[in-house]
C-alpha cells in the first residue's frame, strides 16, 4: 500500500526560508532606483480640503515630489471630498524613507469642515436593510416566541477591530514600457491587478502583482487599498519605482476593519429543550461611500433546527471608511449572540449545554432545504467533550474555585459554509522528474505551498520531495481571493484535476509509444509511483524522465480547471466544530483567564495535519483576542481612532495563550470537491468568544454581552 | 522623525557639556525613539550616554545603589536584588517585554513619557506636548486615565511600574550638574500636572540622572508587586500596588505602599500605611487599610472602574505580602 503525501504532517516547505529571513516580503525586493512615497492623512472625518501647502515639504532636502491631485483616479471612496478621518490627501515621494516622512509630517491642510457623524449609535445616524441582506423568515416566529414554555432574551455588542498582522501593508511599484509591475502584500494578486487597472484607467493585462509571501493578513489584504493605487499613481508620475509601506497607526486607517456590532437574538424552546423560535436582529457600522455585508445571519438561520426563524441586518453608515472581511467575518459574531443564547437557555433549561445541542439537531439545512454533504457535528461533540474533560464541569455557576479563582468551563458549536469557487493551475513535469504547479493563489501563512503541493504530488505520483507549488504572481492561472476559506478545495482541487490530467497525458503517451515497456496497456490499468509509471499486472515500468527524453522534451504541461459547478444547488456543505474552553475568573480583580480550549472539527479531509492544527490553534489565539483584548477605540468627537499602536490595540501575547489544541473528526467530503475537503481558515475563529464568555458565566454566573469581556464588567 | 544630530560621549565632563547645549540624552532609547518617530519629541541633538561609567549595581547594608545605565533586566535579575528588594525585581519584570528590558536603562525608565494616546498623537491638543493647546485626553478615550493627582490639565497616569516601587522604598536619586551633584528625595522627583505642567520631573536642563539609592530597612524582603492589566505581558498597568511590610511580633512595624496605573505620578498611600501600622496581620487589616487607597479620587467617564479596581489591587497585595 502506497503512502500518500497527503496526510502526512509535513513542516512548511518554506519554513526554513521564513525563520532564517531568506523569504522575501513585498517591501523587502530591491528595485533599481526606487524611491519612498509617505502618505499624508487628512485628520478631519467629513470636510472638503480648501488649501494644502506643500512648500516646506519640497523644501526638505530629498524630497522630489509632492502629489496632491488624485482627480484622476477611481478609489473606493470620494476623492473630491474627505469621507473619513486619515482619508489620504497626498503622496510625498523622496530618496530616502526619512526624508519622505518628514517630509509628510510638514504638508499642512487647510480644511471646510462639515459636521460628522462617526458612532453608529448616534440617533442621528439612521439604519437601512442592505439589498444584499433582506429580512429572512421561515414559519411563525412571533407566535412561536409568544407561545414558548421557556424564552432567553438577549442584547450583546462587540467593538471594532482591526487585524493586524505583523507584516503591514507595503508595495513596491515599477513601470516599464507602460507595464506596471507591483510587489504587493496581498491575498489576491488577480484582484490587486483588476483593482488597481480600474483605478489607474489602464488594461489588466498591463498590470503584473507579485506576492509570494505575507507576514499575516487575517482580511486586511484582499482588497487593493488606496495605497497600493497611490503606489502605482506615484511612480507613473515620477517616472521611477516608488514604494510605499503604510505605519501602523496608517494600517487603522488604510485598511478596513471588523466592524463593531449590536445584537438582539431572543429564542423560544419546550421545557423539554427543542428550540422552536429565534429571532436575531443585528446592526453594523458602514461606511457612507461603499456598502458592506458579512455572514452575520447565516449561522442563526441555518445551524439549528429551528421551525419559526426570523433574523433581520441591519447596517448604519457613518462618516467612517469602510468595514471588510476579518477571519470568521459576519459569521464569528452571529455565532457569538446564538450560542451564548443557546448557554443561557440551557442553563434555563437545566439542560447540559452539549445535550440541547444535540436535541436541536436539523435533518437537513432548513434555509436552503437542501441535505448535508456531510455534518459529523454529533462526532465533534463527542470528540470534543471527551478530550476535553466535559464531564468534569459542574452545571451550577461559581462552584468550582482553585484558590481565590472561579474556574468554569464553557463550549460552542462552531461552522463555517464550504466556500469553493473556480480556480485553475498549471502543471508541469520537467526533464528530471520533477514537477512544479502553478496557481495565481496566495499564502498568508497558513502553509498553502505546502497542502496544495501535497495534493498535487499524490496526483502526479510523486514525493513530496519532487514537487513544487508555485503561487504568488498574477501572472499565474486563475485562483480565487486567498480568502474566505477557499483556498484548500478550490486551489487545492484545481491542482488535483490538472495533474491527474497531466499523469493522464503521460500514461496516453506511453502507451500509445511502441518504444515504451507499457506499450499497449491499458491507461485505465497504468499506475504513478515516485514518477514510475507501471501497469497493474506489475513487471514492465516507464517513467516521466523517459517519456520525456524520448519525446525529446525539457517538460511537458498543461493547464487545467476546476470549479463547483452547481453543486451548491444540491447540497448543503459546510465545516463543523465544537469548541471547549476552562477559564479562571479573578473575582476580586475583574480578571478572566483562558486556561485552555479544545475544539473537535469536521471540515472533511485534513491535507496536511501539522498545519491544519497549526490553523486551529492560530484561529483561537484569534478569539481569545476577540473575547478577552481586542477593541478599536474611535473618539466620535472628530473620528480619529485612539489606539493605533500594539501597545494600544491589544492582541494576545504568549502569557495570554495557554494550553490550546484541535481534533479533526475524520470524515471527508467527496462531494464537496475532488479532494473532500472543506474550508479551514475560518471556522477556527468561530466559537471561541462564546465558549469563553460561557465558560466566564459557568465561573461567575453573571452573563457578560459585551465584547471584549473587561475586568470592569466584573468589578 | 525629524531631523537631528547626533554625538556620542565617553566622560561625564562631555556630556554635562553637550547636555548643557543640546538637552537630550539616550541610554536605551525605548521611549525617546518612538516618541520621535511620532514627531512627540523633536530634540535637534541627541547626546548617546551609554559610555558613562553609571552601571554598577551594590548591595550593602545601607541600602542598593544603582547606576543610571544598568538595564532593567540585569537589575531584575541581580541575585541580592531578587533576594533583598523583590519589589524592585518584580516591578521591573512586569514592565514592558523582555527585549525592551534588555535596552531599557533604569534612569531612562523613570524618566518615561506619558503614555496617553493623545499625548502620541500630534494631531491633538495636548498640554504635555503642546503647552496650553488643552487636554483632548480629559472628554476622549479616558478608560487608562488616571483617577488621582490629575488636573484639568492633565489626566495622564505615570507609566513607570519601577517608580511605583521606588516611591514606596523612599528610594533617593543623584544627578549630576556642571556646578556639583545633588540628591532628590524620588517623592519629590514626580511632578503632579500643576500649572507649569510642562515639568514631569524636578530635573534641571542638562542633568542627568547618576544612580538611584534605596535604604535598606526590614521591610523590604517582604514586599512585592502586583499588577493588574488586560492582558497578561507587555502592556501597562490598570492598576498596580508595590507593599513592603515589616512584620514582627505579630503586629505590623512599618508598611510602605504605593499604586501606579491610577495616578499622574507614583502615588504612595500614607493613609493606608497609617491604617496598617500597629495592627495585626490579618484579613480585616488589609481590608480596612486598602479601602483607603482611592481616597480623593476624580473618576472620568469611562474608568471609575478604577476607584473599586485599585482598592482591590492593593487589598491582594496586603493579603499576598502579609499573609491571609
Amino acid at each position: 500500500m502506497a503512502t500518500t503525501v497527503v496526510g502526512q504532517p509535513l513542516s512548511r516547505v518554506d519554513a526554513r526560508r521564513k525563520v532564517t529571513g531568506a523569504a522575501t516580503y513585498s517591501a523587502e525586493h530591491r528595485v533599481g532606483g526606487l524611491l519612498y512615497g509617505v502618505i499624508v492623512n487628512g485628520t478631519v472625518a467629513r470636510a472638503t480640503v480648501s488649501r494644502i501647502s506643500v512648500d516646506a515639504a519640497l523644501g526638505h532636502p530629498g524630497v522630489l515630489h509632492v502629489l496632491t491631485d488624485f482627480g484622476s483616479l477611481r478609489l473606493a471612496h470620494p476623492v473630491d471630498r474627505i469621507a473619513f478621518y486619515g482619508q489620504p490627501i497626498a503622496v510625498v515621494v523622496a530618496e530616502t524613507l526619512e526624508a519622505a516622512t518628514h517630509g509628510a509630517s510638514l504638508v499642512e491642510a487647510t480644511y471646510e469642515r462639515q459636521d460628522a457623524v462617526t458612532d453608529f449609535d448616534d440617533p442621528d445616524a439612521p439604519s437601512q436593510t442592505p439589498a444584499d441582506e433582506p429580512d429572512y423568515s421561515r414559519g411563525d416566529p412571533a407566535g412561536a416566541l409568544g407561545s414558548a414554555q421557556v424564552k432567553v432574551d438577549l442584547e450583546l455588542t462587540s467593538a471594532r477591530e482591526n487585524h493586524n498582522p505583523i507584516e503591514l501593508p507595503s508595495t513596491i511599484a515599477r513601470w516599464q514600457d507602460g507595464r506596471l509591475t507591483l510587489w504587493d502584500k496581498s491575498q489576491w494578486a488577480q484582484g490587486a491587478a483588476r483593482t488597481v487597472a480600474g483605478a489607474l484607467g489602464i488594461a489588466v493585462g498591463d498590470v503584473r502583482v507579485h506576492n509570494e509571501f505575507l507576514g499575516g493578513g487575517f482580511g486586511s489584504a484582499i482588497q487593493a487599498y488606496d495605497h497600493v493605487i497611490l503606489a502605482a499613481f506615484a511612480a507613473r508620475e515620477v517616472d521611477r519605482p516608488v514604494k510605499v509601506v503604510l505605519t501602523r497607526r496608517q494600517f487603522f486607517y488604510g485598511t478596513g476593519f471588523r466592524p463593531a456590532s449590536r445584537h438582539r437574538i431572543a429564542l423560544g424552546s419546550t421545557a423539554a429543550g427543542r428550540v422552536n423560535a429565534l429571532v436575531y436582529e443585528v446592526r453594523i457600522e458602514n461606511a457612507r461611500y461603499q456598502s458592506y455585508t458579512d455572514g452575520l445571519t447565516d449561522l442563526p438561520q441555518f445551524l439549528y433546527g429551528v421551525p419559526n426563524t426570523r433574523t433581520a441586518y441591519r447596517v448604519t453608515p457613518v462618516d467612517v471608511h469602510s468595514p471588510c472581511s476579518m477571519r470568521g467575518p459576519g459569521v464569528v459574531l452571529g455565532n457569538f449572540a446564538l450560542e451564548t443564547a443557546m448557554d443561557q437557555l440551557a442553563h434555563e433549561l437545566a439542560v447540559d449545554p452539549v445535550e440541547l445541542r444535540m436535541r436541536n439537531e436539523p435533518t437537513q439545512d432548513e434555509v436552503t432545504q437542501l441535505p448535508f454533504s456531510t455534518r459529523k457535528l454529533r462526532e465533534c461533540y463527542e470528540t470534543g467533550a471527551r478530550r476535553f474533560g466535559w464531564s468534569r464541569r459542574r452545571a451550577e455557576p461559581g462552584s468550582r474555585t482553585d484558590g481565590d479563582l472561579l474556574i468554569g468551563m464553557g463550549m460552542a458549536t462552531a461552522s463555517y459554509h464550504n466556500n469553493r469557487r473556480d480556480s485553475s493551475a498549471r502543471a508541469r513535469i520537467h526533464a528530471d522528474g520533477t514537477a512544479e504547479v502553478f496557481a495565481a493563489s496566495a499564502d498568508m501563512g497558513p502553509g498553502t505551498t505546502t497542502s496544495v503541493m501535497q495534493v498535487a504530488a499524490d496526483a502526479l505520483g510523486l514525493p513530496a520531495s519532487a514537487v513544487t507549488f508555485r503561487l504568488g504572481d498574477s501572472s499565474y492561472p486563475t485562483a480565487p481571493l486567498h480568502a474566505a476559506a477557499t483556498t484548500m478545495a478550490s486551489v487545492g482541487s484545481a491542482a488535483h484535476t490538472t495533474c491527474n490530467a497531466l499523469k493522464a497525458e503521460f500514461i496516453r503517451r506511453a502507451v500509445a509509444d511502441t518504444d515504451s515497456p507499457l506499450h499497449g496497456a491499458n491507461p485505465a490499468d497504468v499506475h504513478v509511483r515516485d514518477g514510475y509509471l507501471s501497469a497493474a499486472d506489475g513487471g514492465a515500468r516507464d517513467s516521466y524522465r523517459d517519456i520525456l527524453r524520448r519525446a525529446g522534451l525539457p517538460s511537458l504541461d498543461i493547464t487545467g480547471n476546476w470549479g463547483p459547478g452547481d453543486a451548491d444547488s444540491r447540497i448543503s456543505s459546510y465545516g463543523y466544530g465544537a469548541v471547549f474552553a476552562e477559564v479562571s475568573v479573578d473575582p476580586l480583580l475583574g480578571l478572566v483567564r483562558v486556561r485552555r480550549i479544545f475544539a473537535a472539527y469536521d471540515v472533511g479531509r485534513v491535507i496536511s495535519p501539522k498545519l491544519a492544527r497549526s490553523q486551529a490553534i492560530g484561529g483561537m489565539v484569534g478569539g481569545i483576542g476577540m473575547a478577552l483584548l481586542e477593541g478599536t477605540v474611535t473618539d466620535h468627537r472628530d473620528g480619529r481612532i485612539v489606539n493605533v499602536s500594539l501597545a494600544d490595540y491589544l492582541v494576545p501575547v504568549n502569557a495570554d495563550v495557554p494550553d490550546l489544541d484541535a481534533a479533526f473528526v475524520n470524515t471527508e467530503d467527496p462531494q464537496a470537491d475532488p479532494i473532500g475537503v472543506k474550508g479551514l481558515g475560518e471556522i477556527t475563529i468561530v466559537g471561541v468568544a462564546p465558549a469563553i464568555g460561557n465558560a466566564e458565566f459557568n465561573a461567575t454566573g453573571k452573563r457578560l454581552t459585551d465584547l471584549p469581556i473587561r475586568p470592569e464588567a466584573l468589578l | 522623525m525629524h531631523p537631528f544630530a547626533f554625538s556620542r560621549v565617553s566622560t561625564v565632563t562631555a556630556a554635562l557639556n553637550a547636555g548643557a547645549r543640546y538637552g537630550r540624552y539616550i541610554a536605551g532609547g525605548t521611549t525617546l525613539v518612538d516618541l520621535m518617530r511620532e514627531t512627540v519629541e523633536r530634540p535637534a541633538h541627541v547626546v548617546d550616554i551609554n559610555g558613562l561609567p553609571y552601571k554598577d549595581i551594590t548591595v550593602t547594608r545601607q541600602g542598593l545603589h544603582v547606576g543610571s545605565l544598568v538595564r532593567m533586566s540585569e537589575l531584575a535579575a541581580h541575585p541580592e536584588v531578587r533576594a533583598t528588594y523583590p519589589l524592585l525585581s518584580q516591578a521591573l519584570e512586569l514592565g514592558a517585554s523582555a527585549q525592551l528590558r534588555n535596552m531599557a536603562s533604569i534612569g531612562g525608565n523613570i524618566m518615561q513619557r506619558p503614555r496617553c494616546p493623545y499625548f502620541r498623537d500630534v494631531h491633538s491638543a495636548c498640554n504635555r506636548r503642546d503647552p496650553g493647546s488643552g487636554c483632548d485626553a480629559r472628554h476622549g478615550d479616558n478608560r487608562m486615565q488616571a483617577i488621582l493627582g490629575t488636573s484639568t490639565h492633565c489626566v495622564a497616569t505615570h507609566p513607570s511600574d519601577l517608580a511605583v516601587a521606588l516611591v514606596a522604598l523612599d528610594a533617593v536619586i543623584q544627578v549630576r550638574g556642571l556646578d556639583g551633584t545633588r540628591s532628590i528625595p524620588v517623592q519629590d522627583f514626580f511632578l503632579r500636572p500643576g500649572d507649569t505642567l510642562q515639568d514631569e520631573h524636578s530635573l534641571r536642563p542638562g542633568e542627568p540622572i547618576t544612580s538611584l539609592t534605596v535604604p535598606a530597612g526590614a521591610h523590604t524582603r517582604r514586599s512585592g508587586y502586583l499588577k493588574v492589566r488586560d492582558r497578561q505581558s507587555y502592556e501597562f498597568a490598570l492598576a498596580s500596588a508595590a507593599v513592603a511590610l515589616d512584620i514582627r511580633g505579630g503586629v505590623v512595624r512599618g508598611a510602605r505602599v504605593a499604586v501606579g496605573g491610577v495616578a499622574t505620578v507614583p502615588w504612595r498611600l500614607p493613609k493606608v500605611e497609617e491604617a496598617l501600622v500597629g495592627k495585626r496581620p490579618g484579613r480585616r487589616t488589609w481590608t480596612d487599610a486598602a479601602a483607603l487607597a482611592a481616597e480623593g479620587a476624580v473618576p472620568l467617564s469611562e474608568n471609575a472602574f478604577k476607584v473599586r479596581l485599585v482598592e482591590r489591587t492593593v487589598r491582594r497585595q496586603l493579603m499576598t505580602i502579609g499573609g491571609q
